[in-house]
């Protein structure tokens, strides 16, 4: 082969591999960060103790009320989006006609080109007031807020992944049951959706990767406080707000930028695992 | 029964007419209130101008030069390795395991939370590589996260280049690179771009990734150099909201600047979709 050949090649060799060198490179600079904070602390204290208290003397690095905060926002935020992201999905591939398919399909997908940080800015400066004086609670910055705007922000990747799904599904299969006598909603309901029930299942798990995962919004509106919530009106401080708000203010190498990192590590797992299952998804229905 | 069934019908697409609704309603409102709360700020010397007096009075201009070269920055870094690594995934893609693997890790970079991003950028660029908190740390950070962004959307477009146009290319007795360069390439290129552009949507409204790599305060000076800390139009926003004294006078400026960053993302990305749209109308394959 000539020479120019093999060195192109060669090229295109060596950026893909800088896509598992960044992937590992993030993996070891959690772990490397991360670890140590089981000199501090024991790793059933760090996961199953409710007291996170990283300044005080002596510290505690108890993660558990995080965790709680987290899900909290999550499974919240995905009780809005699953019936808004699919309910438009369906809408959409289903029942609009073109022309309105046309303009609802760029709508929700502007909501997804809105920087997080803006709905973090609405959630604060907008819905906090609105739900005080609505529900009149306390506290407008809490969990119930937090739910509102990231469910709002998973939205269009339920319903764009999903749309996907149900126009993967053959025409002859819909003909077919309206053939038989059923109606409109009955051939959604029985026949269209379970058919892309896999595509429809990844669009949620991707969902709750995207919500649980994304920080600017929990750490501007879900209130901050480290505590398992009673109510969905109460505080709550998930894991990406902890450490975005906790690592600019703690000296590098302490016990608690290691216990930060041991925060990032469980996250991590946790996404990681649910792009797995969506692979494992993906991968039996190509089967 | 037959009327039950029609009643059933009629409920169900309803309801779906009023999520959507409900949808669309969140997104005016949404857009109004930020519009309506931050439009009357903006001025030319809001655009123009530093923050004086701790961020409540002056303007946003080195946000906004931060934001662009955080942005210019992180894609020129992000743009020849994601097109060189969708060549290798669609015109190569071999051996069969690195394909897998190389797959797994772009998949695995695109769910990976923005706040580990900056964690990683931190441990690697900020100190391993002794970058400090700088701009350049916050554009490979950023890059990082935009690569699988664009070498999704490369590979799309590699991919929708109709195999006769390599065939033919290789008849003629072009070499593979050539065809790759010559043909598929130039072809593919418009919708690489668009691609491209809607990732420059997504980095340019990141916060988290930058926050401890590359985000400064408060600072009225511009980088002079790609080690220099910077302001960006995110990261003021968080800190109008949550830093300083006087929100009063710091939440219209927050609004402000909203509306100078949601322009500018609904403007990228509009520019993607007009693209999008010609290619499509001119394309005769």
């Amino acid at each position: 082969m000539d020479f120019k050949e093999k060195i192109f090649q060669s090229i295109t060799y060596i950026a893909s591999i800088c896509t598992i060198v960044f992937l590992f490179g993030i993996i070891l600079s959690l772990f490397f960060e991360g670890l140590p904070v089981l000199n501090f602390t024991s790793i059933k204290d760090f996961l199953f103790s409710k007291d996170w208290y990283p300044t005080m003397f002596p510290p505690k690095f108890g993660i558990l009320s995080l965790i709680a905060g987290s899900f909290v926002v999550t499974l919240g935020a995905l009780v809005i989006s699953i019936p808004l992201g699919l309910g438009a999905a369906i809408y959409i591939s289903e029942i609009a006609n073109k022309r309105v398919k046309e303009i609802l399909k760029p709508l929700i997908e502007l909501l997804a080109g809105i920087p997080s940080v803006v709905y973090g800015l609405f959630g604060m400066a907008f819905l906090s007031p609105f739900l005080i004086k609505v529900f009149q609670v306390p506290i407008g910055l809490n969990a119930f807020n937090a739910s509102i705007i990231l469910g709002i922000m998973v939205v269009p990747i339920i319903s764009s992944m999903s749309e996907d799904a149900l126009s993967t599904v053959p025409n002859s299969l819909r003909e077919a049951s309206l053939a038989l006598g059923a109606n409109k909603w009955e051939t959604i309901m029985k026949v269209v959706l379970p058919a892309a029930k896999s595509g429809v299942i990844s669009s949620i798990i991707l969902g709750f990767g995207r919500a649980i995962g994304e920080t600017m919004v929990v750490l501007m509106v879900a209130g901050g406080a480290a505590q398992i919530p009673d109510s969905i009106f109460d505080p709550v401080r998930p894991m990406p707000a902890t450490v975005a708000a906790e690592m600019g203010e703690t000296a590098i190498g302490t016990p608690h930028f290691h216990a930060l990192f041991g925060i990032a590590i469980i996250l991590f797992i946790i996404t990681f695992i649910s792009i797995l299952i969506i692979e494992f998804v993906v991968m039996r229905r190509k089967k | 029964m037959t009327n039950i069934r029609k009643l059933k019908s009629s409920i169900g697409i309803n309801l779906l007419r009023l999520f959507i609704l409900l949808t669309v309603f969140f997104l005016f409102l949404f857009l109004y209130v930020i519009f309506a709360k931050g439009g009357s700020v903006v001025s030319w010397e809001f655009l123009t101008e530093s923050p004086k007096r701790f961020m409540t009075e002056g303007g946003i201009y080195p946000a906004i030069v931060g934001t662009f070269w955080l942005t210019v920055l992180s894609i020129g870094f992000a743009l020849p390795l994601g097109i060189f690594t969708a060549i290798f995934m669609t015109s190569y893609a071999k051996p069969y395991w690195l394909v897998r693997i190389v797959r797994v890790a772009i998949n695995t970079l695109a769910g990976v939370p923005s706040i580990i991003y900056g964690l990683f950028g931190l441990t690697v660029f900020v100190r391993l590589f002794n970058f400090g908190v700088s701009l350049l740390s916050g554009a490979l950070t950023l890059g990082v996260l935009a690569l699988p962004v664009i070498i999704n959307a490369s590979e799309e477009a590699i991919r929708s280049v109709p195999g006769d146009f390599r065939d033919a290319s290789l008849a003629l007795g072009a070499t593979k690179r050539q065809t790759i360069l010559r043909v598929i390439l130039p072809t593919a290129l418009p919708n690489i771009l668009t691609g491209a552009i809607i990732s420059i949507g997504r980095v340019a409204g990141e916060t988290a990734p930058i926050m401890f790599t590359a985000a400064t305060f408060y600072t009225r000076l511009l980088p002079k150099s790609a080690m220099d800390e910077v302001m960006a139009l995110p990261y003021h926003i968080y800190a109008l909201m949550t830093e300083g004294a006087h929100p009063a006078k710091q939440v219209p400026m927050a609004y402000g600047t909203a509306v100078v960053l949601l322009a500018l993302v609904l403007l990228v990305s509009t520019v993607a979709i007009v693209i999008r749209y010609r290619i499509r109308k001119k394309r005769k394959w």
